[in-house]
């Protein structure tokens, strides 16, 4: 079993550097990261964070436009498209299970967009702390970024490649991922923002409404990171943050869900492909 | 001797349109069998079938007397599907490890298989850079891995220029001289003529005839045509004593069973002043393939 996912692990892992999309993604990831730091380093002084922890927090809220992007168009054509090329079939036609192929792109992926993550957050990290001052709490907001960051490719890498799955075709995987990332990343918010306008403050602001903004990955995400730091000067939605009726981590536990929905629906779904 | 597939009465519908009826067939360890038939005549669904990859409506296939898709079924058999593209970007080496990693068959073989199928020289070019021959060659090597007992291969030459067909063949043989049962599929009986042992026309997805070439000839009982050219003016003597058609002024076409065969022979030798030239002429591939995929339910009570 491992040398059959193995081996599917390496030949995606290996077509991902070759279609030079690792290093795409370190070079987007790591120029808006910079930018951010830049920016967070002019108005610095002016507040009473750090320039690590301010930019953590700017940068969590743009990582939740930009890596679901990145996850999802990495992996939304890797099935279709080899049934399209008809490579799929012979993968299928030998003793490799359907769950070890899903499992190995899936792997592969992810750890291709890890590894951008990285390189792109981890050389920022570094150069602020080279310029700037850090405080402990700044370090400590950094390593939770970059490593939620990574489990939120993980679960968009895993819903591209289940929408691949589900779809088949790579037209239809391509408008299905454009549609899931506008509605979770996009569309989501300016939904529950609509709802609580509408409701005020009640049970629904209180009990509902911060389930369902952690029922939502990317909200999950830039939640956690936001409710880790005391001092981050938040608005909208993250206002939220301060007054969770449960503990930040459970944002996590969310995450955790999502991703193995995913892998299982999946899974699930590589195996009724007719290749 | 037991089959290594095995298909007994097998019924598929796309929605409605029957695409595989009734068809049973077997193929046994390093026996070569063609499966001939038209564009849409149901070859490559039949390999599908095999595969797994579809259900039947009903009937049954074994492979090794596994269910087809099954883990063991897969394990026996490989497939070669009819139009395949590897990644563009990876080596012929590569894509051969990585099938060859998905069978759990030693790396070692790599090397043997390019060998065997001449592409050695170019195992370390993308695959993006290869020719169409090149690329077939590098789909039969990859079906070569792990000496599989069945082979699956589905239109493996169309496209492909006769000397590279030639050559596809006599790979083809040697692994049924190692012990693989090979099935594969093909448009014309020309082809395939002495580079298998047996012959199966599928048309519109009934199974038409099943058995050597010599069997099908002698089947399909297709008159035998002896082509006469007379002398000057003795056409039309000819054509008054023996009939057949007229082809031109001095061209005359006789139509003959194998059995009266050498009776008209001896009759027209007696007319030998009056003859240019003899030819005999036995029922082409052609038209004996004809023969049976024209033959349907319908046309049998003509
Ligand atoms: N996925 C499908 N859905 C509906 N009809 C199909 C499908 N695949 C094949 N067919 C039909 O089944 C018939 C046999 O097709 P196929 O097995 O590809 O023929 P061949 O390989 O002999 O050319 C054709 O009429 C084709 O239109
Ligand atoms: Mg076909």
């Amino acid at each position: 079993m491992s040398t059959r996912i193995g081996t599917v692990f390496g030949q995606e892992l290996r077509q991902a550097r070759r279609n030079l999309w690792v290093i795409l993604a370190t070079a987007v990831l790591g120029l808006f990261a910079l930018a951010l730091a830049l920016f967070g380093a002019g108005q610095g002084s002016g507040l009473k964070v750090d320039v690590l922890t301010l930019t953590a927090v700017s940068l969590a809220t743009l990582s939740v436009y930009l890596i679901p992007l990145i996850a999802l168009l990495m992996s939304y054509d890797s099935i279709s498209g080899e049934v399209e090329r008809g490579s799929l079939a012979l993968t299928f036609a030998t003793p490799v299970r359907r769950w070890e192929v899903f499992v190995g792109k899936f792997l592969a992926q992810t750890v291709a967009v890890c590894v951008a993550i990285l390189i792109a957050f981890g050389t920022v990290g570094c150069i602020i702390g080279f310029l700037a001052e850090v405080s402990q709490e700044g370090v400590y907001a950094w390593l939770r970024l970059m490593l939620s960051a990574g489990g939120l490719g993980a679960i968009f890498v895993g819903t591209g490649l289940m929408l691949s799955a589900l779809t088949g075709r790579t037209a239809r995987a391509a408008a299905a991922a454009v549609g899931v990332w506008l509605l979770l990343v996009v569309l989501y918010d300016v939904a529950l923002l609509g709802a609580i306008m509408a409701a005020g403050e009640g049970i629904f602001s209180t009990h509902v409404f911060p389930w369902l903004v952690i029922a939502n990955p990317a909200d999950a995400f830039r939640l956690y990171n936001l409710a880790m730091i005391d001092a981050a000067p938040v608005a909208g939605i993250d206002g939220l943050s301060q007054t969770l009726p449960f503990p930040p981590v459970a944002a996590l536990a969310a995450l955790g869900l999502w991703l193995m929905a995913t892998i299982a629906i999946g899974s699930a779904r590589t195996k009724r492909i007719v290749p | 001797m037991t089959a290594i597939l095995d298909i007994n009465a097998l019924c598929l519908s796309f929605g409605g349109q029957k695409v595989l009826d009734d068809v049973s067939l077997s193929v046994q360890p390093g026996e070569r069998l063609a499966l001939l038939g038209h564009n849409g005549a149901g070859k490559s669904t039949l390999f599908k079938t095999v595969l797994g990859f579809l259900r039947p409506s009903s009937g049954t296939v074994a492979v090794a007397g596994h269910a087809p898709g099954s883990n063991p079924a897969r394990e026996a058999l490989n497939y070669l599907p009819e139009v395949v593209s590897f990644q563009r970007n990876l080596s012929g080496r590569e894509v051969l490890s990585y099938f060859s990693g998905l069978r759990g068959t030693p790396k070692t073989e790599v090397s043997d298989l390019l060998a065997r199928v001449g592409l050695l020289d170019a195992a370390d070019r993308p695959v993006g850079a290869y020719s169409k021959g090149m690329r077939q060659r590098l789909g039969l090597a990859q079906a070569l891995i792990g000496a599989p007992r069945l082979l699956l291969l589905d239109e493996p030459t169309s496209g492909l220029d006769p000397v590279s067909r030639h050559e596809f063949y006599e790979v083809i043989a040697d692994a049924a001289a190692r012990g693989s049962a090979v099935l594969l599929s093909s448009h014309g009986l020309e082809e395939v003529q002495d580079k298998t042992d047996r012959i199966a026309i599928l048309a519109r997805g009934q199974l038409k005839a099943e058995g050597t070439l010599a069997d099908l000839a002698q089947e399909a009982g297709l008159p035998i045509t002896i082509r006469i050219s007379a002398k000057p003016g003795a056409a039309d003597d000819l054509h008054g004593e023996f009939g057949g058609r007229r082809i031109n002024g001095c061209r005359l076409d006789l139509d003959c069973g194998q059995g009266t065969k050498v009776d008209l022979l001896a009759r027209l030798g007696r007319h030998q002043d009056r003859l240019r030239d003899i030819e005999i002429c036995p029922p082409g591939l052609t038209d004996i393939y004809r023969h049976f995929s024209r033959m349907g339910p319908t046309e049998d009570q003509i």
